[in-house]
């Protein structure tokens, strides 16, 4: 990744410039190469449970690590990919978007995502101490409160620091979003990336709260005796799922949400039309997210509620479905009439199109809580969330890597390598899921490290099997396409697409204050607007002055690492008390980088209005 | 790249087609084939909702794949620029209305389903069962009857049968998939469900809540016979009794170490609980802890080396495994010994 600040500053300076940047665009790059790391753990995990499950009753691996496999998988795709890339585009892409020259916090902008790494961390050091997280990714109680060893103790603390890393980040979208725009830039006229991004941030504001809850509480339950969750001791433990799912239904909004807006983006861009009912599509957006807070229920179809609450769950589920589908037909009819251009973007965006469809079905179908009964926890449910998640999410994501890469580093990823990858991964994927439907019908439940032989389930799962392999290879190929592109590709112009929005209407990748003049936004697509009017860049919206930038700071590295050092104190406590003293030095660092921030003053630093006109005397 | 994508092609048309001739999934254990109530009623919720899927979709598709084919730039169009429509008020409202109809065709049966599966209203004159799940095995206790009985689960064809839930340790799920739908089973409160089977057979039954290291080997088995027969079943079950002496000599030294290190957690004797299994009418059982091949070899191995087969389950705290006497020698005597205890002339081959 190196390759891309081609300067003379020395590897050292770099990092440092790294571990102290403000800058979102930066930090949209540590996103970036951090989710993506993450991203092939989570896929090796993948890959070993599918080798698992090559053949029935295999022993690849022992239960007690396919139990960690699981649980990890799950835990790493959610928090440690897919999050994490999604705040790596909204990092890139917002900003630019509204005109602003940075986020609202960017001081906040980097702790969120150092609190979020070294939660990231956390969480997998258990596999070097004895086993790590076993009991599934959604940890339910009592299987989780009474899970011998640490490991399920650094999935409670990995989470709640990431967790407060993605808090800190929603939080300053919501702020950035609300208060940064350029002028000109109302409500009606962000792109429908922003509005998502918008929407998601402020689904996190709400849904994280939930999650910080439960996991103090289970927190308590592990390492201070307490009995929240244990029946025994007048605990509840469904208390755990109603405060898991409160959370775990709306994620699956702020994950996909995102990934509508770059399709959105992405279908518009080339078509070369402005999005179909574009004030629909912002409508479905916000109602998708309000349903999606009054329906986590339906994860809990048989934990034993009585009909009366499943049916209404099962009713409020199936009404996402509406304005789901209205933004499925205002794609379709975005393409009607275009001028369709197929490159590696658009294709990931084609392919989106279906398979999300079937995710959508497999939604509606599993609303249905009678018919649930049947699916609940078999390789049905499976089949559904990788649909969605996987055909909604990582295909956005991957799109939009493909998409935004020239913005972010200047150099258009191979479009031939771009369709291998698209054709390995979306065939390797429907092998590997498609066929889980009928397996979970068959009998097969999610979460099972051997099957019997003799059940019909053999051939299914092999099938499976050879899918996941194929997805294995695509992405190698993603890597190989980075790689070579980073080391050979040509530098692109600032707008390689034909865009539509202001962040093609500067250099890529963008100079540090993105915009010399603050842009003046005259309509919905405000680059298309100046450019359907003749003129080559956007109307600036102030005249040539000096730009008040933010200045890096490490004390966000600093105070992560602090929480990070005190986990550990919190975990081994329950063995010995002086461990008492590691969880006293930790948040002494936190505190005390917090105490110095708060004193001492940073008010930033000017770009020069001399220094500007001398660089573009220069261009 | 066009050759291997048709070569592809074919492939996957093969593969499906193997698919479908293998058809629907093990008998008696696939929701496929509902040979229940509560499987059956799902099953109907499931057909609604996927020929509407379906439609949907076709719908979906035709309008996809004429976009794709139609609008594709083509070579001398690169300048074209599209009209720049904003919407459309008319289509917005098709779009919207429509699938709220579909969905109240979807919704209607789902909620009468769903109140007629959790309906309780004639479960006191109903056969009751206490249902336990524990890491890694199910016991039943036939309220009424005072009978015990564990991993296999006898009731009579055509009528509901009450089944009241709980756990002793972590959240299981009861899924008898040709039966019934899933009931979790929880360790605070009791979930109640009823089953129902149309015709006799031994059908397959598993744990769907993630519950620890052998939570995949968690099976079970409800086996449906006659009204006349399970009456039978029931009074056979009545009539044992831990004294009752085995033939062969060997079976009489295997009941003597049984005895000595086994009764302690498990009980040969239907009318008696216990912490362990009962294993009152094991010489009947399908399987050998729910999932291994019933036969003496593997009861031995199952004796002498649980862990094996079945990671963590309770039988690890036996003290026999750690004062190292049960040797093969004394386990195929007791093997012996359970392999006889075959109380009733009703077992699984009844179930045809």
């Amino acid at each position: 990744m190196s390759t891309m600040v081609a300067n003379q500053k020395g590897f050292g300076a770099k990092i440092w410039d790294y571990l102290t940047t403000v800058d979102h665009k930066k930090i949209a790059i540590l996103y970036l190469v951090a989710g993506g790391f993450f991203f092939l753990i989570g896929g090796l995990e993948a890959l070993a449970i599918r080798w698992q499950l090559v053949e029935p009753m295999n022993d690849f691996v022992s239960s007690g690590f396919y139990n960690e496999l699981i649980t990890m998988h799950g835990t790493t795709m959610i928090f440690l990919a897919a999050m994490p890339l999604i705040f790596a585009f909204m990092n890139a892409v917002v900003p630019l978007q509204i005109g602003a020259r940075d986020v609202a916090f960017p001081f906040l902008n980097s702790l969120g995502f150092w609190l979020f790494l070294f939660g990231g961390i956390m969480l997998n050091v258990g596999w070097f101490t004895g086993g790590a997280a076993d009991a599934g990714w959604t940890a339910y109680a009592p299987l989780s409160t009474t899970s011998p060893g640490e490991g399920v103790d650094y999935y409670v603390l990995g989470l709640q620091i990431s967790g407060a890393g993605t808090l800190i980040g929603g939080i300053n979208f919501l702020v950035t979003i609300v208060n940064m725009r350029a002028p000109g830039m109302t409500y009606m006229r962000m792109p429908l990336f922003t509005w998502t991004a918008f929407v998601a941030s402020a689904l996190i504001l709400f849904a994280f709260p939930a999650l910080t809850v439960g996991l103090f509480l289970m927190m308590f339950d592990r390492l201070f005796d307490s009995g929240f969750f244990d029946p025994s001791m007048g605990g509840n433990s469904v208390i755990w799922q109603h405060l898991f799912w409160i959370f775990g239904h709306p994620e699956v909004y702020i994950l996909v949400l995102p990934a509508f807006g770059i399709f959105s983006e992405i279908f518009s861009t080339f078509s070369k039309k402005r999005l179909f009912g574009y004030t629909a599509m912002v409508f479905a957006t916000v109602l998708i997210a309000f349903f999606g807070f009054m329906v986590w229920a339906h994860h809990m179809f048989t934990v034993g509620l009585g009909p009366a609450a499943n049916s209404i769950f099962a009713v409020a589920t199936m009404a996402i479905a509406v304005p789901t589908g209205i933004k499925i037909f205002n794609w379709l009819f975005t393409l009607w009439g275009g001028s369709i251009t197929i490159n590696t973007p658009m294709l990931w965006g084609l392919g989106f199109i279906p398979t999300f469809t079937v995710g959508g079905f497999t939604g509606v179908m599993l609303a249905a809580a009678a018919a649930d009964f049947q699916y609940h926890d078999t390789y049905f449910v499976v089949a559904h969330f990788h649909y969605v998640i996987v055909g909604g999410v990582v295909f956005g994501l991957i799109a939009g890597t493909h998409y935004w890469w020239p913005k972010m580093f200047g150099k258009v990823l191979n479009d031939k390598l771009g369709k291998v990858t698209f054709w390995l991964f979306f065939t390797g994927f429907h092998l590997t899921f498609f066929i889980q439907h009928f397996l979970g019908l068959m009998g097969m439940p999610r979460r099972y490290w051997v099957y019997l032989e003799d059940q019909g389930l053999n051939l299914g799962n092999m099938i499976s099997t050879i899918g996941a392999l194929l997805m294995g290879v695509g992405t190698i190929v993603l890597l190989y396409n980075i790689v070579v592109t980073s080391i050979k590709g040509e530098k692109v112009s600032g707008d390689p697409w034909d865009g539509r929005t202001l962040e093609w209407a500067i250099p890529s990748p963008p100079p540090h204050y993105n915009f010399k003049q603050t842009p003046l936004v005259r309509g919905l697509d405000p680059l298309w607007v100046e450019k359907s009017e003749g003129r080559k860049g956007i109307t600036p919206a102030e005249p040539l002055d000096d730009i008040h930038m933010p200045n890096g700071s490490i004390l966000p590295f600093i105070m992560s690492l602090g929480l990070f050092i005190a986990g550990f104190g919190f975990i081994y406590q329950k063995y010995d008390l002086s461990w008492l003293i590691v969880l006293f030095i930790g948040m002494g660092i936190t505190l005390g980088a917090m105490l110095t921030r708060s004193l001492k003053d940073d008010l930033g630093h000017h770009i020069h209005k001399e220094d500007l006109e001398k660089e573009e005397a220069g261009e | 790249m066009k050759g291997w994508i048709s070569k592809l092609r074919t492939l996957s048309l093969f593969a499906f087609m193997v698919l479908i001739l293998s058809a629907c999934g093990k008998e008696n254990l696939t929701s496929l084939v509902p040979k229940g109530y509560g499987a059956e009623q799902s099953f109907n919720v499931m057909i609604i909702s996927i020929l509407v899927m379906i439609i949907v979709f076709v719908v979906v598709m035709a309008i996809y794949l004429y976009v794709i084919l139609r609008f594709r730039r083509k070579k001398g169009q690169e300048d074209d620029i599209p009209k720049q429509t904003e919407g459309n008020k008319t289509l917005e409202t098709i779009w919207t209305i429509i699938p709220i109809i579909l969905l109240i065709v979807i919704a209607v049966p789902t909620i009468t389903a769903t109140y007629d599966l959790a309906d309780t209203s004639d479960q006191e004159d109903a056969i009751n069962i206490n249902v336990q799940g524990e890491q890694f095995w199910w016991h039943f206790e036939y309220a009424n009857e005072g009978l015990q009985a564990s991993q296999d689960l006898y009731i009579p064809t055509g009528e509901k049968v009450y089944l009241n839930m709980e756990s002793t340790d972590v959240i299981h799920s009861f899924w008898l998939p040709s039966i019934s739908g899933k009931m979790d089973v929880n360790p605070e409160n009791e979930n109640s469900m009823y089953i129902e089977a149309y015709e006799e057979g031994v059908y397959w039954g598993k744990c769907t809540e993630f519950c620890g290291s052998s939570h995949s080997l968690m099976d079970f088995k409800v086996i449906a016979v006659s009204p006349e027969e399970y009456n039978q079943w029931v009074e056979d079950m009545k009539g044992t009794s831990e004294q009752s002496t085995p033939e062969t000599t060997t079976a009489q030294e295997g009941q003597e170490l049984f005895s000595n290190n086994c009764l302690q957690c498990h009980a040969t004797d239907a009318n008696q609980p216990s912490a362990g299994p009962n294993l009152a009418n094991f010489g009947d059982r399908t399987t050998i802890a729910g999932v291994l091949d019933y036969n003496k070899e593997e009861l031995v191995n199952w004796i002498t080396n649980p862990a094996e087969q079945k990671p963590a389950n309770g039988m690890l705290d036996a003290p026999y495994l750690e004062e190292g006497h049960i040797g093969n020698e004394e386990a195929e005597k007791i093997a012996d010994y359970l392999m006889q205890l075959q109380p009733s002339e009703i077992t699984p081959e009844s179930a045809k």
